[in-house]
């Protein structure tokens, strides 16, 4: 029963997703008025280079293959998945012949921790906090938090970045302004480098987690501030159950549900939150990568970024789906 | 409308906040229209002078007046939010009422590619749209690209209030009598979407600041149109942090952080007036 009411419609949601976001990555490029193949050329032109027409004409052709503008749109929509499902995305233009898939693999284990890193402390703790909220609302604590929440909350990832870029990196600098690690450290699994790792991704790690903790938590207090007025916790509270015991297995048991709902809702948002962060502090995962390419004009790389992003995003969604049931056993009971 | 408009202005502080900082920033907008001079043009004044009586926020590196830009570049990332936010919420709020109000198959496939929408990481693919158009990206078509992605939260948000709006007794009520549908939609349930529709539009018009600003610190943008986002760019192109030109810096992003935080207290403001458990002790408090 869960598998056909729960399971199957998220596969279907899923393939959906996969579809959509691939096919716009594909229609977008066509639509738009100006020719990422005749941009390049314009580009080679114009950097001074003397061509002669017969290579230009050559060069067109090749672009239009690298591209997958040959042929009728069908047949280049065609070939496009057909590409796509053997894993190749085509090689970069300004690293030419790396393939993108390459480039990104070296790239995605740095989004991967800070993603997950900034995602697992924000999560946490804003869950918790809004927990304690909705538990003892007039504490102290509790109110400093929700102002806090409220005023971090809205501010633009790019923005929060570079005024901690701003205070800890150039007036008091106690973090380093960029990269990953120390330049002509040695690459190595030693404490040095270790704690080198982790210097450089303080900052950037700070700055989603004081923004999205707030996110967390005022979600947090507004289901969890329903679960309290609920008949069981108020039965809990005249049965004279502990206090702690009846925020955690009542009160948080149940409006951490929603939670889950939320994060993989606000997945694609989280992660582009994490490429502009990266960018900021020249963090030297898929976001620089992405503006290198930008850059540079390496639209094929773009383009790869994208189909990728759109794979990755969906799949953890996918996934985050799955475990659901295991937490909520509504699901897994009906 | 204006009764609520009212009541939130007397009891809620936060909407008293937001609301006086948006009028002066929208004043801040309409006076830019008289500015002096041409800001897409470069030194039209002296450069990097510090604040005097003649330019009161100094000027930049690129020889322009640092106030009447940010003045002009509020007024552009205004007015792009406006266009963006108008886009989306029309696709927003069709499709949402639709999907709500028929339900059924047609409900399931328009909320699949709605969910479809919410997932897809949009800021890589605004990034590829603007790398293709580039220089050519105006407010007006950059406006138009963010507002025809940004409207898929939304429409999830405008079909779901009208899911429970049509299970609540007054609905049924409503039927039972022999009220026609669209006077029951109309006069019904328009009086509790309105609100909510304001406190949507105005998150994104959020978004969309908060993208402009993004797109444009990637270059992704005219960046001869003076915005929060270009102001910011040009600083950074010059160096402004290491320079420690700080009225340069700092004018466009304070002025983000001051205009969103508006933006956002007004929102907040009356999405909890919607709760009707907020709204009696709001009047209570008082």
């Amino acid at each position: 029963m869960v598998f056909k009411k729960y399971i199957i419609p998220r596969f279907i949601q899923y393939i959906t997703v996969l579809f959509i976001g691939i096919t716009l990555v594909f229609i977008i490029p066509r639509l738009l008025p100006s020719d990422p193949v005749e941009h390049q050329l314009n580009r080679m032109t114009a950097q001074g280079q003397y061509l002669d027409p017969a290579a230009v004409e050559e060069m067109r052709e090749t672009l239009q293959e690298l591209y997958g503008l040959k042929g009728g749109l069908f047949q280049q929509y065609i070939n496009y998945w057909k590409r796509l499902f053997t894993g190749n995305l085509g090689p970069s233009f300004t690293q030419f012949p790396t393939p993108v898939v390459e480039l990104i693999k070296i790239s995605l284990p740095w989004t991967l921790g800070l993603l997950l890193v900034s995602l697992m402390l924000s999560w946490v703790i804003g869950t918790m906090l809004g927990g304690i909220k909705v538990s003892f609302p007039n504490s102290i604590l509790a109110k400093i938090m929700e102002v806090l929440a409220m005023g971090m909350r809205p501010i633009p990832y790019y923005i929060m970045a570079l005024v901690l870029l701003i205070i800890f990196a150039f007036i008091f600098p106690v973090f380093p302004m960029a990269g990953g690690y120390s330049m002509g450290a040695k690459v190595g699994f030693n404490l040095r480098f270790i704690l080198d790792l982790f210097r450089h991704a303080f900052l950037p790690i700070m700055s989603m987690v004081v923004l999205e903790i707030g996110g967390w938590f005022l979600q947090m207090r507004n289901v969890a501030s329903n679960v309290v007025e609920e008949d069981y916790v108020v039965y809990a509270e005249a049965s004279g159950l502990p206090k702690l015991k009846i925020i955690f297995r009542y009160i948080m048991r149940n409006a951490i549900i929603p939670q889950i709902t939320g994060l993989a809702l606000n997945l694609g948002f989280i992660f582009g939150g994490a490429l502009i962060t990266e960018i900021v502090f020249s963090y030297p995962g898929i976001g620089t990568l992405l503006y290198s390419a930008i850059l540079a004009g390496d639209y094929n790389l773009i383009l790869g970024i994208n189909i990728f992003s759109i794979v990755g995003v969906s799949t953890a969604m996918l996934i985050i789906d799955l475990i659901y049931p295991l937490l909520d056993p509504r699901v897994r009971y009906q | 409308m204006l009764r609520v408009f009212k009541r939130l202005f007397r009891y809620d502080k936060r909407f008293r906040f937001g609301f006086s900082i948006l009028t002066l920033f929208i004043m801040i907008a309409l006076i830019s229209l008289f500015s002096p001079y041409n800001m897409k043009a470069w030194n039209t004044v002296p450069r990097d002078m510090a604040s005097s009586l003649k330019y009161p926020l100094g000027t930049n590196s690129m020889g322009q007046d640092i106030l009447w830009q940010a003045m002009v570049a509020i007024k552009n990332s205004l007015l792009l939010g406006l266009i963006a936010a108008l886009i989306s919420r029309i696709i927003a709020i069709v499709l949402g009422l639709l999907a709500g109000y028929k339900g059924g198959l047609f409900d399931r496939i328009v909320m699949t590619i709605n969910d479809s929408f919410i997932i897809i990481p949009l800021f890589p693919v605004l990034i590829l749209i603007a790398s293709i158009l580039r220089t050519s990206l105006s407010i007006t078509v950059l406006g138009i690209i963010i507002g025809l992605f940004g409207w898929a939260w939304d429409a999830r948000l405008f079909r779901s209030q009208i899911l429970s709006l049509k299970e609540r007794e007054f609905t049924k009520t409503a039927v039972l009598s022999g009220m026609k549908t669209y006077k029951i939609i109309t006069s019904e349930h328009l009086p509790y979407i309105i609100p909510l529709i304001m406190a949507a539009t105005i998150n994104n018009v959020i978004w969309v600041i908060g993208m402009e600003v993004t797109l444009s610190m990637l270059g992704l943008s005219n960046l001869n149109t003076p915005t929060i986002g270009t102001m910011i760019y040009w600083a950074l192109q010059y160096q402004a942090i290491f320079l420690e030109k700080w009225n340069w810096i700092l004018t466009p992003i304070i002025s983000c952080i001051v205009l969103i935080l508006a933006l956002y207290m007004l929102s907040t403001s009356i999405s909890e007036y919607l709760d009707p458990r907020t709204r009696l002790q709001m009047i209570k408090g008082e």
